[in-house]
């Protein structure tokens, strides 16, 4: 049956179930599949030891750096995050921006694509196409969702105000105000996320749920708001942390809209920490704060996920783990 | 179902008629918050094909008066030394290139992951899925640094290059969750008859695979086709823009011109969209496929 001769005796001798023994020391087939798997992962492996962990190390070095890429790096010891942390103005403005962001944007964008998802999951007819309206904005590059959006909200002649004024409201000038400019960013960003991923999970998330379940409920003579409450949400727990890790990782990095749209104004209104680290490093060139700020980024993201994997155990439901 | 059960229960069955309101105002919601998600869409094609003048118009006018499609031929040769054109050949080529050698590198790590065993293969693929968190910004400084060492800034090596290296922790991971689901029984039946590795994978696994090599490649598609960081920090003449960053160049020229060509935006705007929006309706099914998959087990 051999397909080729050279073949066969490797065949024949090769002990299909050997790696099941938990033998210690490893045959010759076994070392063969060993360095086979190294060899068909190497693409990712040197990628991550060049494009992530190298650079990650490298930027760890730089932020104890004076360094302006024209020059060599200086060691400056810990002058960086001291600034950060003591002098830095636009510092705590940014985080404190980016921290009423993910406030507002986060549990928005979750209840809003929960919402959302409960309601597509009905059986309407015209389903398709009720989907795609809400997921289309997600497709959506965020430079043409910005300039889109931009259009819209023109305090003067943008068509929101015009269809406030019909009804007796003087809208706000939206982007151009210091009050409403982050408002308006995250009513975008609602826009481009409620019908997006975040959405999609939770639609599969509600039909994986057993029909029994609900009908069970029915026969306990549940309500609605019951059987949400005591079905739905505990059964759906494990789609909306795995949104939640993400929303709150991703609302962290918000960056292009405000760059196009705002450029961090007006007076710093929406002026997020990504935007902070971008005109550090790629505008005044200061590549050894950059870095700094890159790791006080990078340590809180790691921080806030591992704090949220550490509660999960307090309102995530894993079915079967009961 | 449900009315079956309930006629059992000892509660009131819902009258008809309060079943009939509910489903009604269900199908009103769903209506009108579709048209809330379509209603940019339908404004900025609308304003697309607007006269200049008609901008200015209060309050705006729903139609077009005139319909300009030449709106789209200007844009498109903007006259200076840069066009849109450009923008879109140089996204093709970018987008083109970066997806061939992420979706192929993608499917032997995950190949390896999913069917291989050797020491450390839980721990690196732990690795792997943690830098799914992984911000850009902590790599993009050093990136940069390394990528001007090479004399490739301002070329799309940048862009094209680090995709040839496991096209990245969400395309393994897809694609090694759908290769799991394959039964081991056929790889081990053809290494029984002689069957080398590779050619397992060339002819068990991956004429299974289509349907999610293509939801690889949609995804791989729109991020591509959509990113704007790293053309923004890498690329520098105006010429190798890609479309994004292209759209982006235009509307800050839009200010210095100081002339009110919102129209033409909408109109490179619409262009720029249309391709992603033309490859979701072809492949619409394997997106939600891809994405239920990743989240569920994710």
């Amino acid at each position: 049956m051999a397909t080729s001769a050279s073949h066969a005796p490797v065949a024949a001798d090769r002990p299909i179930w050997s790696f099941w023994s938990g033998r210690p020391s490893m045959s010759r087939m076994q070392r063969l599949e060993a360095f086979q798997g190294y060899l068909l992962i190497s693409p990712w492996l040197i990628g991550f030891f060049v494009f992530i962990l190298g650079p990650m190390l490298a930027s760890f070095y730089y932020s104890f750096t004076l360094y302006n890429v024209q020059t060599v790096p200086r060691f400056v010891g810990l002058y960086h995050y001291i600034y950060a942390f003591t002098s830095d103005n636009l510092f705590w403005v940014s985080v404190k921006r980016t921290l009423m962001w993910s406030a507002m944007t986060v549990p928005l964008g979750i209840v809003g694509a929960l919402f959302a998802a409960i309601l597509l999951n009905n059986k309407l007819k015209g389903m398709a196409f009720y989907r795609t309206s809400f997921f289309l904005p997600h497709l959506t590059p965020v430079v043409a969702a910005s300039i889109l959006w931009m259009w819209i909200l023109q305090p003067d002649i943008g068509i929101l105000n015009s269809l406030l004024d019909g009804v007796g409201i003087r809208g706000p000038k939206w982007l151009q105000s210091i009050q409403w400019a982050m408002p308006a960013l995250a009513m975008i960003s609602l826009w481009t996320g409620i019908g997006g991923n975040k959405m999609l999970i939770f639609l599969a998330g509600l039909q994986a749920i057993p029909d029994t379940l609900y009908e069970a409920a029915d026969i306990d003579g549940a309500s609605r708001w019951q059987k949400f409450v005591n079905i739905t949400l505990p059964m759906i727990s494990p789609a909306m942390f795995f949104n939640l890790i993400l929303g709150v990782i991703a609302s962290f990095q918000v960056f292009g809209m405000a760059f196009v749209t705002t450029k961090g104004g007006p007076a710093y209104a929406t002026y997020f920490y990504a935007l902070h680290l971008y005109q550090q490093a790629f505008v005044s060139f200061d590549m050894g704060y950059g870095s700094a700020l890159a790791w006080i980024f990078f340590v809180a993201v790691l921080a806030l996920t591992l704090l949220q994997l550490w509660l999960q155990k307090r309102w995530v439901y894993y079915e079967g783990a009961v | 179902m449900t009315t079956v059960t309930r006629s059992l229960s000892t509660n009131q069955p819902a009258p008809a008629a309060r079943k009939w309101v509910g489903r009604a105002g269900m199908y009103l919601l769903t209506i009108a918050l579709s048209a809330m998600f379509l209603f940019p869409f339908f404004w900025t094609v609308s304003t697309s094909l607007k006269k200049a003048v008609e901008l200015i118009a209060y309050p705006p006018t729903l139609l077009p008066q005139q319909l300009m499609w030449e709106n789209y031929t200007r844009i498109w040769n903007v006259g200076m030394s840069i066009s849109f054109a450009q923008f879109f050949l140089n996204s093709t080529i970018v987008t083109g290139l970066a997806l061939i050698g992420q979706v192929l590198t993608a499917f032997l790590v995950a190949y390896g992951f999913a069917r291989f065993r050797f020491p450390g293969r839980n721990f690196l693929f732990a690795l792997l899925l943690s830098t799914m968190i992984l911000p850009p910004h902590v790599t993009i400084i050093p990136l940069f640094v390394l990528f001007r060492q090479f004399h490739w800034i301002d070329t799309f090596l940048p862009l094209i290059v680090p995709s040839f290296f496991g096209g990245g922790a969400f395309t393994i991971f897809l694609i090694r969750q759908f290769i799991m689901t394959l039964p081991r029984e056929l790889d081990e039946a053809a290494l029984i008859d002689g069957a080398s590795r590779i050619s397992i994978l060339w002819h068990i696994i991956l004429p299974n695979a289509g349907p999610v090599l293509a939801t690889a490649a949609i995804f791989g598609f729109i991020g591509h086709w959509n990113q704007f960081l790293e053309p923004l920090i890498f690329l520098n003449s105006a010429r190798k823009y890609t479309v994004p960053l292209g759209l982006w160049f235009l509307r800050q020229q839009e200010g210095v011109a100081g002339l009110p060509e919102d129209n033409l935006l909408m109109a490179a705007s619409v262009l720029a969209t249309l391709p992603i929006v033309i490859v979701f309706f072809i492949a619409q099914k394997y997106f939600v496929q891809g994405i239920a998959m990743s989240g569920l087990k994710g």
